[in-house]
């Protein structure tokens, strides 16, 4: 037992500095494909995070809709607006904005970690069997079956915006 | 595995979205960023889920708001791409800087 909790905290923290490192880059790389493909690794990431916490479905719908479509989305994006990569003027706000920006980063991060260390420091996870999709059918299906009902109405009224928005008159 | 390590990881991504949506002026890399804080949130509501599952084991709540997000997710990209892609058209640009016609 405590063999398989060892290994799940150095998956843990390993796919975690992956993840930060991929999202570092994301907000920093001069050239705008590299920043989708960066995303890539995030956001497998965060699947494989999703696996260590026994979540199979989630996982599964991350890869299929994040990287299978959102993606694919964002780099038609980028190849249909072309901006040339490697100007820094072209991608970035100003250097003071810049650095404003990464002092509200900071100062957001350390007052979360902060309150996260004051409020849940020692919560372990209990037994943490695998959450089966047959159960999160069952949980969709009878208790957000209206959430989930609007959610199919949304989808089809942001499929038609799109179309209309985007569409050449 | 402490709950606080999945909690802090998705605040560490959280901010890197802020950082980055402050900081970038492409229209598409802020949407990039956004779907950043969009998978922080994620994080935090699976791992809570899975947290509360432990003790209470017929409660999915976590993961099918999980679920959700990221359905509202790809409406909101598919809807902010095309509006990028509008913007780009008329304006052969996508600074977001240069998009302020609303502004008194």
């Amino acid at each position: 037992m405590l063999a398989v909790l060892v290994a799940q905290n150095i998956a843990f923290y390993i796919i975690a500095a992956l993840i930060v490192f991929g999202a570092v880059r994301v907000v920093t790389v001069k050239n705008v494909m590299h920043a989708a493909l960066w995303l890539v690794l995030v956001l497998a990431g965060v699947a494989a995070q999703y696996i260590l916490l026994a979540a199979e479905f989630v996982a599964i719908a991350q890869v299929l809709v994040y990287l299978g479509a959102i993606i694919v989305l964002f780099l038609f994006g980028v190849m249909l607006t072309r901006t040339k990569a490697g100007i820094d003027e072209e991608l970035n706000n100003s250097k003071t904005m810049r650095i404003g920006a990464g002092v509200i980063g900071v100062a957001l991060l350390a007052l979360m970690t902060y309150s996260l260390w004051d409020g849940v420091r020692d919560t372990e996870f209990g037994n943490l069997g695998v959450q089966r999709t047959s159960e999160v059918s069952d949980s969709i299906f009878s208790t957000f079956l209206l959430p989930f009902e609007v959610l199919s109405v949304l989808l089809l009224a942001a499929l038609i915006g799109a179309v209309v928005i985007a569409r050449r008159d | 595995m402490f709950l606080n390590q999945f909690l802090i990881l998705a605040a560490i991504l959280f901010c890197i979205g802020v950082y980055g949506v402050i900081a970038r002026k492409n229209a598409v890399l802020v949407l990039l960023s956004i779907e950043l804080i969009l998978n922080a949130v994620n994080i935090n509501l699976v791992a809570f889920g899975a947290y509360w599952h432990a003790n209470d084991t017929a409660n999915m709540t976590g993961q099918v708001f999980a679920l959700f997000v990221i359905a509202v997710a790809a409406a909101e990209v598919g809807v902010g791409l095309a509006l990028v892609l509008l913007i780009y058209r008329n304006r052969q640009s996508i600074d977001i800087n240069d998009v302020d016609m609303l502004k008194g």
